[in-house]
């Protein structure tokens, strides 16, 4: 437990990757959308 | 009512003897897959007997599956689904009617050849006829689910997998107190409580899913 | 107020336009409130230390999964009901969403157990469930992609959600006598950490602030489908 750091952050820099990634690919089918 | 139920049975029987071929194809499915199992795992007499009521009901899963696609394809294509939607019979009624053959051929097979299976399995004796009553309760609620999927993927391409995505899911319930009724009677305690629960969702999908077949096949064909 | 007003696609789009950043920016207040709360209000766990804090992430995300799906299946319900083109898109633009927080669920609930019990899988119920609602997920997003007709895409995915959505306590109920059936020890990843009141604040503040995200992702991806709809 003492690597927890691994984990921890593992769990949360993926989650927030995938919401950012999310918000980038929304983006860009918004501006296809627009066109 | 009970009369169109009947003639749509008795015609989709009918049209399965004449394509025998594939009917038995199915079933030689189920007695390939389960036949891997052991060449996958080894051939160790306990893991064997662990594992046989699961690997039978997967298999009995996957094969029940595979000839879904046909069930509404060929009356779709010659016209017939279409005079079916426009007919007096409600087709709920009609929905239940070729789920009920369906199984007929494909799911009361399986539940009659599982015991065979069971014995290359080494599955002790008084454990067959829970499976084959599991199987008997069970294998019509996967036709009855299943073939909501079928009506959902009417023509649809990617047919086949794309039935199995939808349906597989579904099926968990149905693997789980199938499996387990058969588990827990190993054990010793009895598998009485998941039979009955699959009797209750043989219930519940003989009273839900027509509807929900039916909707899907007007959704499919308008 | 007439709400089916803003029942028709045209009416609804620029609702949506307006009403999207604030809950963009609702999600950004709370979730900074929400991990503040987490990491430097609510004390370390006595049996787990710091690792526990994934549950801020893990639980909210799986509370979300389960309520977008039924969001979903409410809006497809009325989608059949009703025979509104709007409902529809709303089931559609919810889907991908729900899946991804499904798979949140799922990926932090794995590393959660890799240090606590020791596998990255852990076949528990809530773990199991979650797997079979993300292929719930895929299976309606599979089936809508599958079918060129957007009216028939949108009634064939409705009553996919339907009926998924009457499974699920079906599936959940059976994924757990299955689960206490083959494991003798009762291991579970929920029932690690002991909630304190601030721990359950914190939880709490970060599932509202996916759902606030929820609504505003979910809006604009109705608007690119109204879009690409209607013209």
């Amino acid at each position: 437990m003492s690597d927890y750091g691994f984990y921890l952050w593992g769990s949360y820099a993926v989650t927030f990757v995938l919401l950012f990634v999310e918000i980038i690919f929304l983006m860009k089918r918004k501006r296809e959308a627009k066109a | 009512m009970l009369d169109a139920a009947l003639c749509v049975v008795r015609r989709d029987l009918l049209l399965a003897w004449r394509r025998r071929g594939d009917v038995a194809t199915a079933l030689l499915f189920f007695l390939i897959v389960a036949s891997l199992f052991p060449l996958g795992i080894g051939f160790e007499p306990n893991l064997l007997r662990a594992i046989a009521p699961g690997v039978i009901w997967v298999a009995a899963l996957l094969s029940s599956m595979l000839s879904l696609s046909r069930l509404f394809a060929a009356d779709h294509a010659d016209g017939t689904l279409e005079q079916l939607l426009l007919g007096a019979s409600p087709l709920g009624v009609i929905a239940a009617a070729k789920a009920a053959a369906h199984w007929i051929v494909s799911g009361l097979p399986l539940a009659l050849i599982a015991p065979f299976i069971a014995l290359q399995y080494d599955m002790p004796g008084e454990l067959t006829p829970v499976l084959a009553l599991s199987l008997l309760l069970g294998t019509p609620v996967l036709s009855l689910i299943g073939a909501i999927g079928a009506a959902l993927t009417l023509g649809v391409r990617g047919g086949g997998i794309l039935l199995s995505l939808l349906v597989l899911p579904l099926y968990v319930p149905v693997l789980i107190l199938g499996a387990g009724s058969v588990d827990m009677a190993a054990a010793g305690m009895g598998g009485e409580g998941q039979l009955l629960l699959l009797a209750a969702l043989l219930v519940a999908s003989c009273v839900f899913a027509p509807w929900a077949i039916a909707t899907a096949l007007r959704i499919s064909m308008e | 107020m007439n709400w089916f007003w803003y029942a028709s696609p045209q009416t609804f789009y620029p609702l949506a336009g307006r009403v999207a950043p604030w809950f963009g920016g609702a999600a950004l207040l709370l979730a900074l409130a929400g991990l503040y709360t987490g990491f430097f209000v609510a004390p370390t766990d006595a049996q787990q230390g710091e690792v526990y804090r994934i549950i801020y992430i893990h639980v909210p995300a799986a509370w979300m999964s389960m309520f977008i799906y039924l969001v979903m299946a409410v809006w497809a319900a009325l989608g059949l009901a009703f025979n509104t083109r709007l409902s529809g898109m709303m089931a559609t633009a919810l889907a991908p969403t729900g899946a991804l927080f499904t798979f949140i669920a799922l990926w932090t609930g794995s590393l959660w157990g890799r240090p606590t019990w020791g596998t990255y899988w852990v076949w528990d119920a809530r773990l199991t469930s979650e797997l079979v609602l993300l292929f719930l997920y895929f299976g309606f997003i599979a089936l809508q992609a599958a079918i060129d007709d957007p009216r028939r895409a949108d009634r064939a995915g409705a009553l996919l959600a339907i009926v998924g959505a009457v499974n699920i306590p079906i599936i959940h109920y059976s994924v757990v006598w299955w689960n206490t059936l083959h494991q003798g020890a009762s291991v579970s990843v929920t029932k690690g950490a002991s909630m304190q009141s601030q721990m359950l604040a914190a939880m709490l503040l970060m599932a509202l602030a996916f759902w606030m995200y929820s609504i505003a992702v979910t809006l604009v991806r109705v608007r690119c489908i109204i879009r690409e709809r209607e013209g």
